[in-house]
């Protein structure tokens, strides 16, 4: 488990302000507004939020990932290299053999017309020079980690031919390749089975404590996040807006966005009640209000939330638990607006 | 009272050799499923992607042939040919899909679309009382009356699901089939389309078979569960006991399988191997005893069949303790 | 193999329904008499033709008299001069490979790269221009743009001769203006299929696993739009032939595509019915080939035609 205390070891990614702009029509539009977010070596640090919050933006930003058009500001650095505006040489020198990423719907993230052995391999000739044999032999001895069995049948088939949690255990298994200190899984179980997710989640678990590497789980998933996390960070429209070790966002949610999303998850075996819903709709992001971005839908809004920029305030003694929201006290004392 | 019944349905499709020479081969997407659904009450159907969910629904409405079975609405046998009687079951059977985009035409009004129901089944209505019935259905589905007008593209995607509901409510239809009606959005969405139907069903008690993979949707908004793999019914119960008590291995697995926010009384789960095999080659015996951690020799040569126990059902050797009645697979 | 006999079975057929068109309309169309013979000439003699070219016989019985005599190898003769059709097209034939095949390779050799270069760099200038030659490419006419060619490097600038064939340099030109066009299409459809893959996430992957663009690129954005782009090198094959037609005219080269000009004119019908054969022929069989690359070039393709259609 996380320190509660300030850790002497520098964070192995560190964000900044980051912000990203789309072109919208003639002008741009902002989609990411200054996203400062820590990560530790060891640590698994959980993403949530509901479509749109930016949860996936903020680190194919961070890794100059995202398509053309789109403007980056502010810091991204990993081990201390920063990677905003950084030279495409760079980048690539980090994509895969630092940071490592998975994504949602592994049999269209696998190229349709290699095979797969041949995509492992690149991999392995790209981050650690292995070639002919010994190249084959650490392929193979990668996909028998990743609990794929026949690896060397499975080298020379298609993605098309293999099922998606198998895809998936084929992208972990390239993503190992290159020994990174961080992996991000994008969604990297929606689009699979329960029994099958279970399966993936538990070997990223199983991953993790073996390398000491450090994971991101982004997912809408709260539940997920709660099983595979250490530490949480929750964003709405592009912020970041409560933060804080898993069991004080998941015993102690203080965001009234945060409440409402673990108030809407209906639950397998307790009680069945009325969910509770959070009225409205998520803004446009051409169409934020001022102030807080969740305020229009909130129970709890007052003047405060609109007046001007909400601060990160710090809850109790934590350190680590923090929220954007200036109405705690309020909500707290049963008051609503 | 017994609104429908579905007697042992099967859906087969012949596929063509699988190499130059092999033989033609069989895929039982549905094979032998039988349940029953009373008036207002909801079922759910749940299972992982494979295992025949979506092709029963379809199925039970007449939407496509069956390849054996009976299925019984009212007491009148559901028939699939396009002709004039099954033209007029739609008036008692509707559905919702998964895509609301999809569902919807692009090019016509949500009111429109609403309304066509109506157009119809009910040509004679006069104008003025459409309307006002088309904007009653709106009110009901929580859509404000200005966006009366508006296409299906201008809406977001709750409100399109909304659209969709209204449609099926149109005609007042006794049973209604979903088909993953909110796997497609956002959590806070999906809570208020549940909440939606849950008031929806307390006003007009119409009775649904509700298809999903989602165990804690289905769970929520059932009272009755059944759970599917590779075409057959495993284990059906009341929503309320079949996951804190499920009986079925399968079944078992899949609860455990669930993340959950509520780590409290997360037990040790064991976790299933391997994935789900192609309803092509289906095992012989117990189809899922590749996979079951408790399976026994008798599990691979002999089909357990339903032990029905009060309320909940079973096909398992374990629970039925491995009677003699059962059928013997070729 | 059963795959690949239905193929070729119904590539047969198409070809002979494309020649039996041909055959109808050209009888249909109008007497060959007069254009062969010319207009001074007696009833009697244009009687005579047309009996020695069974030309009397309803339309039904000459179809069926063509069928039989295609089946035992007589693809008929020339009304002008008597010499066996095939023959007489067959000599032709060398001269429009001469400019068609290097014509080919002149718009792959142009237009791939172009339209990889438009999509890599989409949006910025380099790739609105590309986009505008292509469209003014090929929407241009072929005789215009022959012409123009003609009026600009023979006239004016003397570079080239302005017809007739020989020396390479008569060679230039034809090959130049069917090239030009071909590349123009070749182009448009490289670029779209390569923003298709781009936008795959397989690419993005590709990228992740630390790859520099270029990489990307070559190794795995390319080998995808080969499928698409191989289509319309099968459809090329047609387009240009058609463009052979023209162009042989303009700079009165020798070959099929002036053959055929001057044989409709002349209702020359066995001519025109062979040359019809031959490039259906070689459009049929361009597309079995396409056909058999996306196997190769596909793996998903393999498996889908194992199984059959």
């Amino acid at each position: 488990m996380t320190l509660i205390a300030a850790p002497a070891e520098p964070p192995v990614f560190s964000l900044r302000n980051l912000t990203v702009d789309f072109r919208h029509g003639e002008g741009f539009v902002r989609a990411l507004h200054g996203i400062d977010l820590d990560l530790r070596r060891g640590e698994t640090l959980g993403i949530v939020g509901e479509s749109g919050c930016g949860k996936s933006i903020t680190w194919l930003a961070a890794l100059g990932l995202l398509r053309g058009g789109a403007k980056v500001g502010g810091s991204a650095k990993v081990m201390g290299q920063e990677l905003v505006h950084a030279s495409d040489r760079t980048l690539s020198s980090v994509r895969g053999g630092r940071v490592a990423m998975i994504f949602q719907d592994p049999s269209s993230s696998l190229n349709p017309v290699h095979k797969i052995g041949k995509q492992l391999l690149e991999s392995l000739r790209l981050h650690r020079g292995l070639t002919g044999a010994a190249a084959r032999a650490e392929a193979v001895r990668l996909l028998d980690r990743v609990g794929i069995s026949n690896a060397a049948q499975r080298m020379r088939e298609y993605a098309h031919e293999m099922s998606g949690g198998m895809n998936q255990r084929i992208m972990i298994a390239m993503a190992l390749a290159g020994e990174p200190d961080v992996l991000i899984a994008d969604e990297a179980t929606t689009a699979l089975d329960t029994t099958i997710q279970a399966q993936v989640l538990a070997l990223l678990q199983e991953i993790q404590k073996d390398t000491g590497s450090a994971l991101v789980i982004i997912s809408h998933d709260l539940g997920v996040v709660a099983e595979m996390t250490d530490r949480v960070a929750v964003m709405y429209c592009g912020r970041v807006i409560e933060t804080g070790n898993r069991d004080e966002i998941f015993d102690n949610p203080q965001h009234p966005y945060t409440r409402g999303l673990m108030a809407a998850v209906p639950d397998l075996t307790g009680p069945r009640q009325r969910l509770v819903a959070i009225p409205g709709t998520v803004p446009a992001p051409d169409r934020l209000p001022p102030g807080c971005f969740f305020s229009p839908r909130c129970e709890y809004a007052s003047p405060q939330c609109t007046a001007a920029p909400i601060p990160m305030l710090s809850i109790g003694s934590s350190l680590i638990h923090r929220v954007a929201c200036v109405r705690l006290d309020a909500i707290s004392q049963g008051v609503a607006s | 009272m017994t609104l429908l019944e579905v007697d042992n349905i099967s859906r087969h499709y012949k596929l063509p050799p699988a190499g130059f020479r092999g033989e033609a081969r069989n895929l039982r997407a549905v094979d032998g499923v039988s349940f029953s659904i009373s008036k207002g009450e909801t079922l759910g159907l749940v299972g992982e992607s494979g295992c025949g969910k979506s092709t029963t629904g379809r199925l039970v409405l007449g939407h496509i042939p069956r390849s054996g079975g009976t299925v019984t609405f009212n007491g009148r046998v559901v028939g699939t040919k396009r002709d004039a009687q099954w033209r007029e079951m739609r008036r008692h059977l509707q559905m919702v899909y998964q895509d609301p985009l999809g569902a919807l035409d692009r090019r016509w009004s949500i009111a429109n679309q609403i309304g066509e129901p109506l157009d119809i089944h009910q040509k004679s209505m006069p104008k003025a009382e459409r309307a006002e019935r088309v904007a009653g259905l709106m009110a009901d589905v929580g859509l404000r009356p200005d966006l009366a007008q508006r296409f299906p593209h201008e809406l977001s995607g709750g409100q399109r699901q909304r659209v969709v509901i209204a449609r099926a409510l149109a005609l007042e239809p006794e049973l209604i089939v979903f088909d993953e009606p909110v796997s497609a959005l956002d959590v806070s969405v999906q809570a208020q389309m549940l909440n939606l139907l849950d008031d929806l069903r307390a006003r007009t008690s119409f009775a649904s078979l509700f298809i999903s993979h989602d165990l804690k949707v289905v769970r929520h908004i059932s009272d009755r569960v059944a759970v599917m793999y590779l075409g057959e019914i495993v284990e059906q119960g009341p929503s309320e006991t079949i996951f804190r008590a499920p009986q079925h291995p399968y079944t078992k697995a899949l609860a455990a399988a669930i993340p959950s926010a509520r780590r409290s009384d997360k037990t040790e789960r064991t976790l299933l191997s391997g994935a789900p095999p192609n309803p092509v080659n289906k095992p012989s015996g117990c189809t899922f005893h590749p996979r079951c951690p408790m399976a026994m020799p008798v599990c691979a040569q002999v089909k357990p069949t339903m032990t029905i126990d009060g309320l909940h059902g079973v096909a398992c050797h374990l629970v039925s303790g491995g009677n003699t009645n059962s059928v013997v697979t070729p | 193999m059963k795959y690949f006999l239905v193929r070729l079975l119904r590539a047969l057929v198409t070809i002979l329904a494309v020649v039996s068109l041909c055959f109808i309309v050209l009888r249909l169309a109008g007497d060959p008499s007069v254009a062969m013979l010319g207009p001074d000439v007696s009833a009697a003699e244009i009687a005579a033709f047309r009996q020695r070219w069974g030309l009397d016989q309803p339309l039904h019985v000459q179809f069926f008299q063509f069928i039989w005599a295609v089946m035992h190898g007589d693809l008929g003769y020339s009304m002008r001069g008597g010499e066996p059709a095939l023959s007489m097209v067959l000599r032709h034939v060398p001269q429009t490979l001469a400019i068609t095949v290097p014509a080919l390779l002149v718009s792959i050799a142009i237009g791939v790269p172009a339209g990889i270069a438009a999509a890599l760099y989409r949006n910025t200038w380099f790739d609105r221009l590309i986009i505008l030659v292509s469209i003014v490419g090929y929407t241009v006419p072929s005789f215009v743009l022959a012409l123009v060619l003609a009026l600009v490097f023979s006239v004016s600038l003397r570079w080239f001769p302005t017809g007739g064939s020989g020396t390479l340099a008569h060679l230039v030109l034809p090959v130049a203006t069917i090239g030009l066009i071909g590349a123009a299409v070749i182009a448009r459809y490289t670029r779209s299929a390569m923003l298709e893959v781009d936008g795959q996430p397989f690419i993005r992957t590709a990228s992740a696993k630390g790859l520099r663009r270029g990489a990307v690129v070559r190794r795995h954005a390319l080998p995808n739009a080969a499928v698409p782009i191989v289509t319309i090198l099968g459809f090329m094959v047609g387009s240009t032939v058609t463009g052979a037609v023209v162009v042989e005219t303009v700079f009165s080269w020798p070959g099929i595509g002036r053959l055929l000009v001057t044989s409709v004119a002349a209702r020359d019908l066995a001519v025109v019915q062979v040359i019809t054969l031959l490039v259906s022929a070689a459009m049929v069989l361009s597309n079995l080939v396409v056909d058999l690359l996306y196997g190769f070039l596909d793996p998903r393709m393999r498996a889908s035609q194992s199984v059959g259609e």
